[in-house]
């Protein structure tokens, strides 16, 4: 299976290291992104520029809307992703706990979609009947 | 004709009813194997659950005309996993499908028609209570999964509708499924924190059936035999686990006392002014040797503890008086691996009895401290008569009062009703 590893995390937080600690976060992650590659586990990843630089957009009334700035204010903000293989849930849970994301923010671990799923009868309607 | 039509209705009843009642013994017997057995590659313990159900509807047509198979529960699975892979052609799509396909045929051709099927109950039990599951859905879900009770059942014994405690349970097997969780026994180095989860689980299934008292409400007395079941299972499957071993003994001591809680009109009896002659004597003991078992592996923890309290207060039945020093203790035990406001006040109570009501009050847990004893029946009973014993009525009075107003138990308020009434003032 598929996990979407999604890193919040204070921005405000990394700001206020020094240049020495900002570099010894960034060998971490490097050492924890090539963990994950050697495993085999490592689908894709990506580092997000700060929350000030993001756009919303939403169509109003067949109108794009655009916004300034993220979708939700809080204060964390999602910093990253680590899209990983692995067999369940624990096994993610696992990765999910050798990320340096988790010791300064939160990880959340998000099943990604099956697509070969597609098209099963909503489960929720059938059984919620019962 | 009209006899031999009679004979054959009636043979035909027979076999209806052989049909059933071997069926039902599968069910209760072996409901949670077939269920573990036919989700553990899928995790989709709503298709396991739907293939077995009408597998059983099968059953109760076939069985009559043919005979009961020799092995039933083989007959189930073989016609289970049919419909399993039948319903997984129909909704599978696109590349993986073969794929899925094939896996799920093999893993259920590694038990031949009519071996023995594996026993993945334990694992199955582990999914039920595994952190990335809610608290407080993990025992409705394992007294579904594993032991077939529906959800009206379930519902009732855990005060909610049918029907929200169905649909939560949907959405929990939809995460099970979805975010992957594993049917699998923890490795070693977790297995002891998340062994407490499925303990938790099988106590809180325990504690709503035992709130039934006089076991009048049979949904709820039955409830703390399924709760038995569980942790006799968990018993067979893991012997060597003491916390297990506890939570067992734990039980059977509180069963053993069920039918002492009431006297011949239907009356609350404390447990200090219980017959002793009424506890279950035979419960006591299977209890009292599976403790014994469980302070060999010196490995103590909270069920170990509570069953041990239980068997101070039985201590009683020897000698005539609870071993309050020991309860105490024990007690003391407990406040420091749990910082819980129940513990605190029983362990008040016991204070009471070695120090007197002075020194049991300043025990008590601080109402200022806590804002969930406000509505906590067993906080203000336990002030009430701590009160009542120091000689301040006044005070007594007004505790007995709210406690009165929080119980649910309608003997349990007469009871405090009585007690409230013997105040002056």
């Amino acid at each position: 299976m598929q996990y979407l590893l999604m890193l919040y995390a204070s921005e405000n937080g990394w700001n206020t290291l020094t240049k020495a600690e900002q570099k010894q976060g960034e060998a971490a992650y490097a050492a924890y992104t090539e963990a994950l590659r050697k495993a085999g586990a490592l689908v894709g990843s990506n580092r997000l520029q700060p929350v000030a630089s993001a756009t919303t957009v939403r169509l109003s009334g067949g109108k794009p809307q655009v916004m300034d700035g993220p979708y939700a204010e809080s204060k964390e903000q999602l910093g990253g992703y680590y899209l990983i293989e692995a067999a369940d849930l624990d096994a993610a849970i696992a990765w999910a706990a050798r990320c340096p994301g988790s010791g300064h923010g939160i990880v959340e671990v998000r099943p990604v979609w099956d697509m070969a799923t597609y098209g099963l009868p909503d489960r929720e309607k059938i059984h919620a009947a019962m | 004709m009209a006899a031999s039509g009679v004979d054959r209705l009636n043979a035909a009843g027979e076999r209806d009813a052989a049909a059933r009642g071997t069926a039902e013994a599968v069910a209760r017997r072996n409901y949670g194997k077939l269920v573990a057995f036919l989700a553990a590659r899928t995790r989709d313990v709503t298709a396991a659950e739907d293939a077995l159900s009408d597998a059983f509807a099968s059953a109760l047509t076939e069985w009559p005309r043919s005979g009961c198979p020799s092995n039933p529960e083989a007959w189930l699975l073989t016609v289970a996993r049919r419909k399993i892979i039948d319903g997984a052609r129909h909704r599978r799509i696109g590349e993986t499908a073969a794929a899925d396909l094939q896996r799920l045929a093999e893993d259920f051709a590694a038990v031949p028609d009519g071996g023995d099927i594996p026993d993945q109950r334990l694992a199955l039990l582990f999914a039920c209570a595994h952190p990335a599951i809610e608290a407080s859905i993990r025992a409705p879900l394992m007294l579904q999964a594993v032991l077939g009770l529906d959800a009206k059942r379930i519902g009732s014994a855990f005060l909610m509708s049918p029907a929200a405690m169905g649909k939560r349970l949907v959405r929990v097997k939809d995460k099970i499924r979805q975010a992957g969780i594993p049917f699998r026994i923890p490795e070693r180095e977790e297995l002891a924190s998340r062994l407490v989860a499925v303990l938790d689980a099988i106590y809180a299934a325990f504690a709503e059936g035992w709130s039934d008292p006089d076991g009048a409400d049979v949904v709820r007395r039955d409830l703390t035999e399924e709760a038995t079941f569980l942790a006799r299972l968990v018993v067979e499957l893991l012997p060597n686990e003491p916390e297990a071993l506890g939570l067992l003994a734990c039980m059977l001591h509180a069963e053993a006392r069920r039918r002492a809680r009431r006297n011949a009109e239907g009356d609350y009896v404390p447990l200090a002014e219980q017959d002793t002659s009424a506890w279950d004597a035979a419960m006591i003991d299977e209890a009292e040797v599976l403790l014994r078992r469980a302070s060999g592996f010196r490995s103590i923890g909270r069920y170990q503890l509570e069953a041990a309290l239980q068997s101070a207060h039985v201590d009683r039945r020897r000698t005539g008086r609870a071993n309050w020093d020991a309860v105490l203790e024990l007690y003391d035990a407990l406040s420091a691996l749990t910082a819980s406001p129940v513990v605190a006040i029983n362990r008040a109570l016991a204070i009471a009895e070695l120090h007197g009501a002075d020194a049991a009050l300043a025990a008590m847990p601080d109402i200022a401290a806590d804002a969930r004893l406000a509505d906590y029946q067993p906080y203000w009973a336990a002030r009430a008569e701590l009160l009542a014993r120091k000689g301040a009525d006044g005070d007594a009075h007004h505790a007995y009062e709210i406690a009165i107003g929080l119980e649910r138990d309608e003997a349990v308020r007469r009871f405090l009703q009585r007690r409230q009434a013997i105040l002056s003032c």
